[in-house]
């Protein structure tokens, strides 16, 4: 006997994604996945995006790793909030992971929350975390064949940062092309251009920021 | 990683409907979508370790990887797309839209006649 089921595998991941997800719409707060290798510079990029917004918004950080709370210290130099966690050998982080660090951020009261994804452009983008943006960051050392050999990952971002502009000058990095191949995986995709060294290209990304976080607000009639 | 929870979650839901229609499963069949980074010998592996201690011991699992869907806004051609070679296989149009990729799906579970 042969049955049809075509039934949506639900598994425990979206389960808890939909919560998240539930929680930050409850609570006005803009959640943000950022996606990336390891060593593009995901902590810097926050590090100085919370800085330069320090005045507007009230940012926490919810920091995945495979080991050590590196990265939570640096967010915490900054004032801001920053909760660790270390997947201890997973390559991603599961929604269920994020829901135990809400409390713990106090991302109630936070009018953005950014999750440091686990450096891999691989496997969290089969995570979904219950974030309302996800942004994926490449930076020009990698190469620009990133997004046609990741598909998945960058398909799925809202946002891409391109790192490390202040190094144009030194690696080959065809900017036309990654721009190309993006727009056909991903065509109302936002890119930026910047530099956390130098902070050249980020107001273009605060602004953006800054919209979607309002945009979150209830509205007053 | 990722397939092993997919393994189970698969597990757990021919488990229910092999208790509601009581009999044994013997033969499953899944779909995903080309962008979900599922490793089918992984899932294989991970699929007999997890089926081992329930119902599903013993029984084949097959996936089935979906292509991703192109739409041209010149032509109107609804076609597979190619990561390799982007565009409309019709009037090679570099003007198309992406359908979202598809989701994980348990498409039919196979029984053991009774
Ligand atoms: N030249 C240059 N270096 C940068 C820039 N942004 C980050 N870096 C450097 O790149 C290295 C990695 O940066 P991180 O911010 O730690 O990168 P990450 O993505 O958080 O890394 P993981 O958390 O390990 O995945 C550090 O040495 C940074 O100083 C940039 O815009 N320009
Ligand atoms: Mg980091
Ligand atoms: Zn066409």
């Amino acid at each position: 006997m042969k049955i049809s089921l075509k039934k949506k595998i639900l598994d425990k991941n979206e389960e808890c994604s939909l919560q998240n997800s539930a929680f930050f719409a409850d609570n006005n707060t803009f959640c943000v996945n950022v996606i990336s290798s390891p060593g593009s510079g995901k902590t810097t990029i926050l590090s100085r995006t919370i800085g330069d917004l320090k005045d507007r918004l009230k940012i926490g950080v919810i920091e995945g790793d495979i080991r050590t709370d590196t990265d939570a210290k640096k967010i915490r130099s900054t004032g801001a909030a920053a909760v660790q966690i270390e997947t201890k050998g997973a390559c991603h982080l599961s929604a269920e992971q994020v829901t135990g660090a809400l409390g713990a951020i106090g991302a109630a009261d936070l009018d953005i929350v950014f999750v440091e994804n686990v450096g891999n452009l691989v496997c969290p983008s089969a995570f979904d975390l219950g974030e309302q943006a996800r942004t994926v960051v490449l930076s020009l050392p990698e190469g620009d064949d990133k997004p046609i050999k990741y598909p998945g990952t960058f398909a799925g971002a809202d946002v891409l940062l391109i790192n490390k502009m202040d190094l144009a000058d030194v690696v080959d990095f065809d900017l036309d092309r990654v721009i190309n191949h993006i727009s056909t995986l991903k065509p109302d995709i936002q890119i930026f251009q910047v530099s956390a060294k130098t902070g050249e290209g980020m107001d273009a990304w605060y602004d953006w920021l800054m919209k979607r976080a309002d945009a979150n607000q209830p509205k007053e009639d | 990683m990722h397939e092993t929870m997919i393994a189970q979650s698969i597990v757990e839901a021919i488990s229910k409907e092999a208790a509601k229609y009581d009999a044994k499963p013997i033969a499953a069949r899944s779909s995903c979508g080309q962008l979900n980074p599922i490793n089918d010998e992984v899932l294989n592996f991970a699929f007999e370790i997890v089926a081992k201690d329930s119902v599903c011991r013993g029984m084949t699992l097959e996936i089935v990887h979906i292509p991703l869907k192109g739409k041209c806004k010149n032509c109107g051609e609804t076609f597979d797309f190619d990561i390799y070679s982007p565009g409309c296989p019709a009037c090679k149009s570099n003007e198309f839209s992406i359908e979202p990729d598809a989701e994980l799906l348990l498409e039919e579970i196979e029984f053991e006649d009774k």
